[in-house]
């Protein structure tokens, strides 16, 4: 999976659908940062779990932003097959196959900035497509949040140069368990 | 065979008390076999020593049966002589041949089966009543059609004349019931299957296996009429997974099998007792090891059942003390199953379980399944909470907000698995207090007489022991007899009172190395005159030869 | 709009931390459990989710919901009695490919004959990982491990075909990196009546990190499913291994046993015994 997002059509044709599908983007977003928290928390990956779960926050404070600006709108409850989104998955989550128990920050940020990447790109394909000036403020807002993300993953990126290969090494051999 | 339970039936019929057993050859259809029946005036429960009346219809592969069928100068022997020569280790026991012309007669008579022939023979010469029989005939043979009856009619007529030529054979019929006294007829397998549905049994596993299928065959209509069901299962392993997973939802469970089914069943046996779910498995013992002889009687899984699970696993292992205790036993062991969420296993074997008899109707008893439940658990929900008896109040799914995950697994109160020391301690603990501090009352054992010379026992071998014990008495000796009926956990408190002040101790029981004389060993202070007395099967332990161990021992 | 509070995938989340290695499949497929549940509505009460022993047979207590985790190979049987003695209940089986085509082969086979209406769920990872990776039914013949050197020479079981051929009335494959696809399959196995096999593609990491290539392999079934078993199995024996969605959906009726409503008088059983 990479940032980009597939092209697949989808049509977002309420405010309240969007801000729906806004909220569950950054929820999804912080259950899947603490999924991966939690993993590097059990795999002893202190650091990477402080990363991760600061990632959640965010992804909280944005969640709880924007149930509050949508004030008087009601999100319709939406089962999971009713969300559109373009791919197999919420597009702000990170990619859980690409985790590594010995992961570095590095790793972490290059997950958030596709993830941010791709929340940019479903914005920008509601905005491309809206026809209803309001949803299409709304989405540009959105949008142009999601852009501000990743320029902040970016320049967070420049303190983490890539690992050396072979970062991934274990002399242990795996544990058995059952 | 037919012959033989319909002498049975008649002899019940009659008022009088009686068994049958039976001994077959391998064959599925057409081999040689062998009804063996008690009849008598009192309450019998065992085949004695030798048998008065043989009847041989044919002497093909009787050297089969030999062994099992012990004859002596007083036997009465009948034989047709188109069967051929008596074998000779009949006529070195007795004297007393009476030749009849059982097929000719039969063969006289249109549609005449020399087995009614026969049938009649013995019911004339032990006593009973020709019309009582002829009506009992005309009922069983009432879907055979008009001819049939007529032709078993004749049959039974010609049987009852030649009666006369059997003087010898002492009659004991017949004999009348005193009204209101209520009698039954049926096999421990049915005893237990009805047992197990009055505790409360709701869902059995089955996978057949000889002789513990008429267990399972009886309650599969049974379990449907009480709204419960029977699945048949692909394998052992299948049925006791089975029955474990109908009990963790809250479904009374049973499974019956046989030793090697048992083997089988050990590992998720150790599953029950570690996840703490409530299971019966009923195990009607055969000869073994391996296949073993799977129609014959043997007290030979006491050490699987009691040892057999991996790890420290407390458990519940009972065993009848007669063929009607089948009935209290495996309705006791639903109740303590459910009562303290463990697995038990009961001890049958195939004399009990095979064995028709005719007992007093069994007292009714209230032991039920009352499983300690939770239907409205709060948040802090643990499913393997310590309790002070060790015993934690179960949800079942459907029950809101009592979500867990059982598991095999050593776990935390809550369930999630643990290898922290404290939890495996805390939770085998528990597990052991919820089994040995539980209240079982005085159905550990039965205990008949007084004495210092004291018989104990288990399972199957309690009836000849009991009888041996009454003939004793007859001699003027003091004997007490404890049938253990609770084999795990074992009352060593209660029976070390009963073994208080005794000179002398048998352990009697029916296999190769007296496994259940080690068991006590290993947790009694047994006095020091204990003998064990044991054989294997297929020969049954009988009173004549427990007998002739007290007369030998207090001899002594 | 007043739509009423609906449970969401993360309320049938449990408050466990996996002990599966980070990049695992099972992962996803935790996930897509989740997701489809919430999709079903069914209150996390009323829903028993069964396994045997194995890396993904740990998923029960992930999730909320009544679990059982049980020993090797046993899993279809325990899910059997449950479902049988408490039929309004969803139940879920879940495990791995040693667990359900190995030790539990012959489970495997008879659930499918039974065709109760239960659902299976397979992370098949072509390897035994909690005993250190050594190869399970579905491994290819010439994987070397320290068990088997050189590879087992043995030809790999066929879990569908063999589902399929056994009577199992859905036959699905999915990928767990395509979690949407994998909700929606499970969604619909749960839905179906009778026994839905749904085999969960699902890479270890660890011990075969090759699969990781598994998500650039697998492509969506170009047919629609059929309920023609001859066609299903001519499909799935004939495709590459990567083929996912919904093969088979079968019309058989699901097992049920007649049982009586009301309680028979217990005084009933007894008479028959009666002299």
């Amino acid at each position: 999976m990479t940032g980009k997002q597939p092209k697949v059509l989808i049509s977002i044709e309420t405010e309240a659908e969007l801000l729906a599908h806004a909220h569950a983007i950054e929820q999804d977003a912080l259950e899947r940062y603490r999924m991966l928290a939690d993993q590097m928390e059990a795999h002893n990956n202190p650091v990477l779990a402080e990363l991760f779960r600061e990632l959640a926050s965010h992804e909280e404070k944005h969640a709880a932003e924007i149930l509050s600006r949508a004030g008087n709108i009601a999100l319709p409850d939406l089962r999971p097959s009713e969300f559109k989104w373009p791919g197999v998955d919420s597009p702000e989550s990170a990619e859980l196959d690409l985790a590594h128990y010995k992961m570095t920050p590095w790793h972490a940020l290059q997950m958030a900035l596709r993830a941010e990447q791709r929340a940019f790109a479903f914005f920008d394909h509601v905005v491309n497509s809206a026809g209803d000036p309001n949803l299409k403020a709304w989405a540009e807002e959105f949008r142009d949040e999601e852009a501000e993300h990743v320029e902040l993953v970016e320049r967070l990126l420049e303190k983490y140069p890539e690992p050396e290969p072979g970062w991934d090494e274990d002399d242990d051999l795996p544990a058995l368990q059952d | 065979m037919t012959a033989g339970g319909l002498l049975l039936d008649a002899a019940g019929k009659a008022g009088l008390y009686g068994l049958q057993t039976r001994s077959v050859g391998p064959q599925i259809r057409g081999g040689e076999a062998a009804a063996l029946l008690r009849l008598a005036d009192w309450p019998v429960e065992t085949h004695s020593g030798a048998f008065d009346l043989l009847l041989a219809l044919d002497w093909s592969n009787f050297s089969r049966f030999a062994a099992e069928i012990k004859l002596d100068a007083r036997s009465v022997v009948i034989a047709d002589p188109v069967s051929g020569t008596v074998p000779e280790i009949v006529t070195a026991a007795t004297q007393n041949i009476v030749e009849l012309p059982i097929k000719e007669i039969a063969d006289n008579i249109s549609g005449g089966r020399v087995n009614m022939v026969a049938l009649g023979l013995l019911c004339g010469a032990i006593g009973l009543h020709e019309a009582d029989l002829i009506e009992l005939i005309a009922g069983k043979l009432v879907a055979k059609g008009a001819s049939a009856i007529e032709a078993g009619t004749a049959c039974l007529h010609e049987g009852f004349q030649h009666s006369t030529r059997l003087d010898a054979v002492t009659a004991i019929g017949p004999e009348r019931r005193q009204t209101g006294e209520r009698r039954w007829l049926l096999t421990g397998n049915e005893a237990a299957g009805l047992g197990a549905l009055r505790g409360g049994v709701r869902f059995a596993a089955a996978y057949p296996i000889t002789p513990a299928t008429e267990i399972l065959e009886w309650l599969a209509p049974a379990l449907a009429r009480a709204g419960g069901t029977l699945v048949q299962a692909e394998d052992e392993l299948a049925s006791v997974n089975m029955i474990i997973g109908a009990s963790y939802g809250g479904v009374p469970a049973l499974t019956a099998t046989s030793g090697p089914g048992l083997a089988l069943m050990t590992e998720s046996i150790g599953l029950a007792t570690a996840a703490e779910v409530p299971i019966v498995v009923i195990d009607v013992m055969r000869g073994g090891p391996s296949t073993g002889i799977p129609t014959k009687s043997e007290q030979s899984d006491l050490n699987i059942a009691v040892h057999g699970l991996h790890g420290d696993a407390p458990h519940l292992v009972v065993a009848p003390v007669s063929l009607a205790d089948c009935l209290f036993t495996t309705q006791w062991a639903v109740h303590l199953a459910e009562a303290m969420q463990a697995p038990a296993i009961v001890l049958s074997d195939q004399f009990l379980g095979q064995a028709r008899m005719i007992v007093d109707r069994p007292a009714d008893i209230a032991f039920v399944a009352a499983r300690r439940r939770t239907e409205n658990p709060d948040d802090d929900y643990a499913r393997y909470a310590l309790t002070p008896d060790g015993i934690s109040p179960m949800s079942v799914p459907g029950v809101a907000g009592g979500q867990y995950t059982a598991d095999g697994l050593a776990h935390a109160v809550s369930g999630t698995p643990s290898s922290a020391a404290e939890d495996h301690l805390a939770q085998l603990a528990k597990r052991r207090r919820k089994i040995d501090e539980f209240v079982y009352g005085d159905h550990w054992a039965d205990i008949e007489g007084d004495g210092d010379f004291v018989i104990v026992t288990w399972g199957s071998t309690a009836a000849p022991v009991r009888e041996a014990a009454e003939q004793a008495r007859a001699h003027g000796l003091h004997i007490k007899t404890v049938a253990v009926r609770l084999l795990a956990p074992l009352k060593v408190a209660a029976l070390a009172h009963e073994l208080d002040g005794a000179r002398r101790v048998l352990v009697v029981e029916q296999n190769e190395t007296g496994q259940f004389h080690r068991y006590l060993r290993s947790l009694c202070d047994l006095p020091a005159d204990t003998r064990a007395v044991h054989h294997p099967g297929p020969l049954s332990v009988t009173p004549d030869e427990v007998l002739g161990e007290i007369l030998k021992e207090h001899s002594l | 709009m007043n739509a009423p509070v609906s449970l969401k995938a993360s309320d049938y989340k449990s408050d466990l931390k996996p002990v599966w290695c980070p990049g695992c499949g099972d992962y996803h497929v935790l996930l897509a459990v989740t997701k489809a549940l919430a999709e079903l509505q069914r209150p996390a009460h009323d829903i028993a989710v069964i396994s045997g022993i194995g890396c993904s047979s740990r998923i029960p207590a992930y999730l909320n919901a009544y679990g059982f985790h049980g020993v090797h190979g046993r899993a279809l049987p325990l899910g059997t009695g449950l479902k049988v003695a408490r039929p309004e209940l969803t139940v879920l089986v879940a495990g791995g490919d040693g667990d359900g085509f190995s030790i539990g082969g012959n489970h495997f086979l008879h659930a499918c004959r039974r065709n109760i209406d239960i659902t299976y769920l397979v992370m098949d990872n072509q390897v035994y990982g909690m005993t250190k990776g050594q190869p399970s039914p579905t491994t290819a013949p010439d994987w070397d491990s320290a068990l088997s050197p050189g590879g087992t020479g043995l030809r790999p079981f066929h879990p569908l075909v063999i589902a399929l051929a056994s009577g199992a009335n859905f036959v699905a494959r999915t990928f767990s990196g395509d979690i949407k696809g994998t909700t929606q399959t499970l969604v619909e196995a749960i839905r179906h009546p009778g026994f839905s096999f749904v085999e969960v593609l699902s890479p270890c990491v660890t011990f075969r990190p090759e699969q990781r290539e598994w998500k650039s392999a697998v492509h969506a079934a170009p047919v629609t499913p059929t309920d023609d078993p001859a066609r299903a199995a001519r499909r799935i024996m004939t495709d590459d291994g990567f083929n996912t969605g919904i093969l088979f959906r079968g019309t058989r009726d699901p097992y049920s046993l007649a049982r009586s409503d009301t309680v028979a008088d217990m005084t009933a059983f007894e008479r028959p015994f009666e002299l």
